[in-house]
């Protein structure tokens, strides 16, 4: 006769407050999880999806994510001639916010180097790639633009042609990819009249030169835009991704490349390492402490809740006793009924979960190896939080029954 | 108390079912003591059905839970069945074993678990004996019929009257046919109709099962139902007559 699922039963009403009260508790340890998860993964997702085996940044910064990096976009060129390289592409990321629809908006834009990378790596759920060199973005679907929608970004409009999922970046905004040089021309945007001064400044400088004046097709030069124009204001980019032929040794490529003044090259791991030990780390361990405190939380409620449920049968428990009950029915008692409430409350905690947490303002990611370690902390918490009550419950003498 | 190996050898149906020979009781030490039994002597056969009365604080309940098993004494020979099973404080047999297996135990409320229905609540003190399935279940069903409850076998104490769960509670400490029944105030819950129903049920458990029963009550009005009465006064144990209409 098992007497913890008959209690169960005649108390239903109350354990399953119980176990919602403690299932939305356990729903919040799993989504500070999920969170630490989606912090993680989001910060290293541009890395990873990229694939690339060097990234090469401005010299002595930690760029492109943890810190600015600005290169010049040449850096590309130099790169494919370096023995070993199979490929190199420009890499730019800035992150801009514009307002839509009366609410901020915040895109972080991701620079592809078209024609070579057009995107078809994107996880699309609609749309295609990029199909031409300017004006298309691919936008996650959590900026909410739809295939087909134009935004004015700076001078220019840009249609959506392709929505992904999941590309989310390190700082939980999401992703919108254009060309290199339309991510540039976004990131330099500046009024009409500013490009006027500059171009007069460009102008007036050239002119107060010999060289200005022996050469006039540097005068017509100054009028072009600043990204045509490498040797006044050349256009930079946030980092150059290289990839390696099969076969080639990754310390021999990066030897080569770490021989020029103005670079630093790192590798896709030391990327990764870089990001997860900068921008993210404090906001990932603040979220671990809190996570842990709340696994403690947790355990100190249920071990309350599960002695008070001791408590509340101690008279029946003397009675057991009295009758001759072995410890093991006893135990088995408390003990079942612990494990009754932490299942439910655990199955509770992953279906309310799963509900509530695609609306958090940033990804929450749920993976079987946490909902695992979940299920056995739970299991832990019930062995833990019960042994007050089986002590309780042990320590009862028969005659009790008699008070 | 439950440190000597078992020895709830098979209950010899001649012996008398209780058997206590200078049972004392003292509580606390020095200027704090109290001596709540003193020598209390008696014998109940089996089928014997006996009443013990006595004021409030004269050591019923002391008496009661000596013989119980549940309270030890501090002086004094317990003999179940003609088993010595405790000599002063030192229990000689595997205490949960012998209560499980040959008391019985009703007292002045119910005290039938909650969350069990009736049936259950009988089915649990066979279950803790070990007897479980079908035949357990028949058992537990022919008790409660044989005390005209078995309609309500699958309700809830709490949607049983008073005088029924003291029926189940009857059940329950039969379920395991035991020696010895224990009944402490059975009828201080119930009305005046009810509390001589549940006495002269009593009386019927008692020589049908042949187990010898030992209730504890206050109630004067029904003492006629049984065999012979005890009386306790200031810890002092007394014959007090036969019952005015014995069988």
């Amino acid at each position: 006769m098992n007497l913890a699922i008959r209690d169960v039963r005649h108390n239903a009403g109350r354990f399953l407050l119980t176990a919602v009260g403690l299932g939305l508790l356990l729903m919040i340890v799993m989504g500070m999880g999920g969170i630490y998860n989606g912090i993680e993964s989001d910060a290293v997702l541009l890395v990873e999806e990229m694939d690339a085996d060097l990234w090469i940044v401005q010299r002595d910064t930690r760029g492109p994510f943890a810190e600015l990096s600005r290169l010049p976009a040449n850096v590309e060129d130099r790169a494919l001639v370096v023995p070993g390289v199979l490929e190199a592409r420009r890499f730019v990321t800035h992150t801009i916010q514009r307002e839509r629809h009366g609410r901020p908006l915040r895109i972080s834009i991701v620079g592809l180097a078209w024609p070579t990378d057009r995107g078809a790596w994107l996880p699309l759920i609609s749309g295609r790639p990029l199909g031409q060199g300017h004006y298309e973005m691919v936008a996650d679907r959590t900026l909410g633009l739809a295939v087909g929608e134009a935004i004015r970004l700076g001078k220019d409009v840009y249609t959506v042609v392709g929505v992904t999922r999941d590309m989310i970046g390190s700082g939980g905004d999401g992703l919108a990819f254009l060309t290199v040089a339309d991510a540039l021309a976004v990131q330099f945007d500046s009024v009409g009249e500013a490009t006027r001064l500059e171009r007069a400044a460009r102008r007036g400088r050239a002119e107060g030169m010999d060289i200005g004046l022996t050469q006039p097709g540097l005068l017509e030069r100054a009028e072009l835009p600043a990204s045509a124009l490498p040797a006044i204001g050349s256009p930079m980019v946030s980092a150059v991704m290289v990839r390696l032929k099969p076969g080639a040794d990754i310390e021999t490529v990066r030897g080569n490349m770490a021989g020029w003044a103005d670079v630093t090259v790192y590798t896709g791991e030391e990327e990764r390492q870089l990001l997860l030990q900068g921008p993210v780390d404090r906001a990932r361990r603040q979220i671990g402490l809190f996570r842990v405190l709340l696994v403690a939380i947790s355990a100190i409620i249920m071990s309350l809740i599960l002695y008070t449920m001791t408590l509340d049968k101690i008279h029946d428990i003397a009675l057991l006793k009295l009758m001759g009950a072995k410890g093991g029915m006893i135990f088995g008692l408390v003990l079942q009924e612990a494990f009754l409430l932490g299942g439910v409350a655990y199955v509770l905690a992953y279906f309310i979960g799963l509900q509530l947490f695609p609306f958090f303002p940033r990804r929450v990611i749920i993976t079987d190896g946490m909902l695992v370690w979940l299920a056995f902390a739970v299991f832990a918490i019930c062995v833990v939080g019960s042994s007050l009550g089986i002590w309780k419950a042990m320590r009862v003498e028969p005659n009790e029954v008699l008070s | 108390m439950t440190g000597v190996p078992s020895s709830a050898s098979p209950a010899s149906s001649f012996a008398p079912a209780i058997e206590t020979v200078g049972v004392t009781k003292v509580y606390g030490s020095g200027n704090t003591e109290v001596v709540a039994l003193r020598e209390a002597t008696m014998k109940i056969e089996r089928g014997e059905v006996v009443a013990l009365l006595g004021p409030s604080g004269s050591g019923k309940s002391t008496l009661l839970s000596a013989v119980g098993l549940i309270n030890p004494p501090t002086r004094g020979e317990i003999r179940i069945d003609g088993q010595v099973v405790m000599r002063g404080p030192r229990a000689l047999v595997d205490v949960r074993r012998f209560r499980r297996e040959r008391l019985g135990y009703i007292f002045q409320k119910s005290n039938l678990i909650p969350f069990l229905t009736a049936l259950e609540n009988v089915l649990v003190a066979l279950a803790i004996s070990g007897q479980e399935g079908r035949s357990a279940k028949r058992r537990a069903m022919d008790l409660l019929g044989s005390l005209g409850i078995a309609a309500r076998a699958h309700n809830l104490p709490s949607a049983l009257s008073g005088g029924q769960q003291q029926r189940v509670a009857i059940a329950r400490a039969l379920a395991n046919r035991p020696s010895l029944l224990l009944a402490d105030e059975p009828t201080a819950a119930l009305d005046s109709t009810l509390g001589r129903q549940v006495m002269e049920l009593f009386r019927e458990v008692g020589h049908e099962h042949r187990a010898g029963v030992l209730v504890v009550t206050h109630d004067q009005r029904a003492l006629d139902v049984f065999d012979r009465t005890l009386m306790l006064e200031d810890g002092v144990l007394a014959e007090g007559g036969v019952g005015q209409s014995v069988g």
